[in-house]
């Protein structure tokens, strides 16, 4: 074996998952998982995955790298603040969401008393103050400055509103931990969450990392770098862009739905391929989404809510009564693995509906509008349509996934043409939920995380499909 | 300059692709030492305002070439309101009304909307120019 190898770690809200990587050769020489303990100790959950891992391998090689990510004990908790919804609130949820953050509250212009109550019972990890662009409005992000300050919120405070308050809302908030990042918008129209994002992954690690207890099982790695949702997107990012003179795929797109949310990540530009007008906030061009009524377990529910349960039995070919019935069953378990036929079945119509719907919000829209000088086509969004490559990761995919039916769910469809999607992707699928170990190897060695990306996400129809 | 510290939002309103006119205005606007925040062809009344609260505009001033003028208008002054910009200048300039409407009375119809300046088919840049300095001095005085 390999002198070389990295251990890649994922603290997640239900498993402890392990992924070793031979360096030399960029390939998975084993997986490990044990269950997620960060409530109790976390210590107990890796070291089940640790054995795991060691059965199946037959001894621990000694790793290099040692690098986690977690998605435990409800994952980056963050509460954003901006001016006006469609501006600086939008852009501030957009880098919130590019550093692997779990939104938990998005509040709108003045903050008021009743807002600042259900901050401190929300809670967060973190708060992300935004609002006016460089010297735009000053008062209303002030304001929110002098609200947090006399309040008992004692979270870090990430302030990336108009560049002119800054030393004031520093000033006012000079007994919390704040932290100065340039603003998320600094012109009208202009979209610059990267250093906020640097901002918040830096106290991710220097201070969350700590209060969630995961720190205690740090003899057994070197260091958790960021949320896993954060990791994914870095995997994702490289597999895009690759490395030095390593090409990657390209603009492509990954769907990662899981239990209790669908995230759906785009690296493209996301310019119009038609030569629409585009309006409204400009995009990023790695951009996030996070569907959190959209998963299999815990917000099974919401997906028959938001398609109708009659969509779902048709699917599943079971009678409409029985959808009642299985969701019951998930709600009683929300670990359940499906056994019976119909469970799977269930579980399949689960997951294209949850990926259709996710993707469908992700991506932009057009709309034909009629003036003077004949019709015009206005774009909203992204114009995902010329993507070629479309990213299945996750267990449920991997393990129910019927090829052609993920294809169809993330692809756009002709009764929908207003909706930007893919129109004629290839699939490729990452069989051994590698994008976030690949994303946490970019850090240390983006080469040989090219290299692994390159060979183990492959394009579906070289990957065995799962017996139905 | 006369434009110094003060910020201008301008754009073409509703379902209207006529950027030319506008472009001009908004280069004359910024030669005059304006920061102008220009949201360009088919930006709906709501958009004005959102870019004059993020960025603490002064006015605003719309173009509307199309003729629908009066209808994508209605309500203008109130939206601003509403957002808290009860005080902001408004301008409104281009071919606002179809046929042949005597001015006087197409201006007086914006000015009851709640537009602190109508501009009529032709105006020169430089005459919008004047008038906001008239206006902000004046609103200097009065503060």
């Amino acid at each position: 074996m390999s002198a070389h190898a990295a251990l890649l770690i994922d603290f997640g809200s239900t498993y402890t998952k392990l992924r070793a990587v031979d360096l030399d050769n960029a390939q998975l020489i084993g997986t490990g998982q044990g269950p997620s303990t960060v409530r109790d100790d976390i210590r107990i959950g890796m070291r089940a995955a640790l054995s795991d891992l060691e059965a199946k391998l037959g001894s621990l090689p000694r790793f290099r790298y040692r690098l986690a990510s977690s998605s435990a004990a409800g994952g980056l908790r963050m509460v954003t603040i901006g001016l006006v919804r469609e501006l600086t609130v939008e852009a501030a949820r957009q880098a919130a969401l590019g550093a692997g953050a779990k939104l938990v509250g998005t509040f709108v212009n003045k903050l008021t008393r009743g807002d600042v109550d259900a901050i401190e019972r929300l809670a967060p990890d973190i708060i992300l103050l935004a609002g006016g662009t460089d010297g735009g409005n000053t008062e209303v992000v002030l304001y929110n400055a002098k609200m947090l300050a006399t309040s008992a919120i004692d979270a870090p405070i990430v302030y990336a509103g108009n560049r002119v308050a800054a030393d004031d809302a520093r000033e006012l908030l000079a007994k919390h931990n704040v932290t100065v990042a340039e603003n998320v918008m600094p012109e009208l129209g202009t979209l610059a969450t990267d250093s906020a994002r640097d901002a918040i992954r830096k106290i991710f690690i220097a201070r969350i990392v700590h209060a969630k207890g995961i720190d205690r099982a740090q003899e057994m790695f070197d260091d958790v770098l960021m949320p896993t949702p954060a990791a994914v997107m870095e995997g994702s990012r490289l597999l895009s862009d690759g490395f030095g003179s390593e090409a990657g795929l390209g603009e492509l797109m990954v769907v990662d739905p899981g239990g209790a949310t669908t995230d759906v990540h785009s690296i493209a530009s996301g310019d119009s391929s038609s030569g629409a007008i585009q309006k409204g906030m400009p995009e990023p061009r790695v951009k996030r989404t996070v569907e959190g009524d959209l998963g299999m377990r815990h917000s099974a529910a919401s997906v028959v809510e938001a398609a109708g349960a009659e969509r779902i039995a048709q699917q599943a070919g079971i009678p409409v009564a029985d959808v009642d019935k299985m969701l019951a069953r998930i709600a009683e378990n929300v670990e359940m693995i499906p056994q019976t036929r119909a469970e799977r079945a269930f579980d399949r119509a689960l997951l294209g509906t949850a990926i259709e719907i996710a993707v469908r919000r992700h991506a932009g829209t057009i709309e034909t509008v009629y003036t003077t000088m004949g019709p015009a086509t206005v774009q909203h969004g992204k114009d995902l349509s010329r993507i070629e490559i479309v990213v299945a990761t996750g267990g449920a995919p991997v393990h129910l996934g019927e090829h052609d039916a993920l294809l169809e769910a993330m692809r756009s469809a002709p009764s929908d043409p207003h909706s930007l999607r893919p129109a004629a992707p290839r699939l490729y699928i990452d069989r051994d939920y590698l994008l976030f170990a690949i994303g946490l190897l970019a850090s240390v060695e983006p080469q040989a995380a090219l290299a692994l990306a390159r060979h183990s996400i492959m394009p579906a129809d070289r990957v065995e499909e799962v017996a139905q | 300059m006369q434009g110094l510290g003060r910020t201008l939002v301008t754009g073409v309103i509703g379902s209207d692709t006529h950027i030319v006119g506008n472009r001009i205005l908004t280069m004359a606007l910024e030669e005059a030492g304006y920061r102008v925040v220009s949201l360009g062809a088919l930006t709906p009344a709501e958009e004005f305002i959102a870019a004059a609260v993020e960025t603490n505009a002064d006015a605003i001033l719309v173009s509307s070439l199309y003729g629908q003028g009066e209808l994508d208008c209605r309500g203008f002054r109130e939206l601003c309101v509403e957002a808290g910009l009860q005080d902001i200048l408004i301008y409104v300039g281009g071919n606002l009304v179809v046929g042949k409407q005597p001015w006087e009375e197409v201006e007086r119809r914006f000015t009851a909307m709640g537009f602190d300046r109508a501009f009529p088919p032709g105006t020169r840049t430089d005459e919008v120019v004047v008038m906001l300095a008239e206006d902000f001095a004046a609103r200097e005085k009065v503060r």
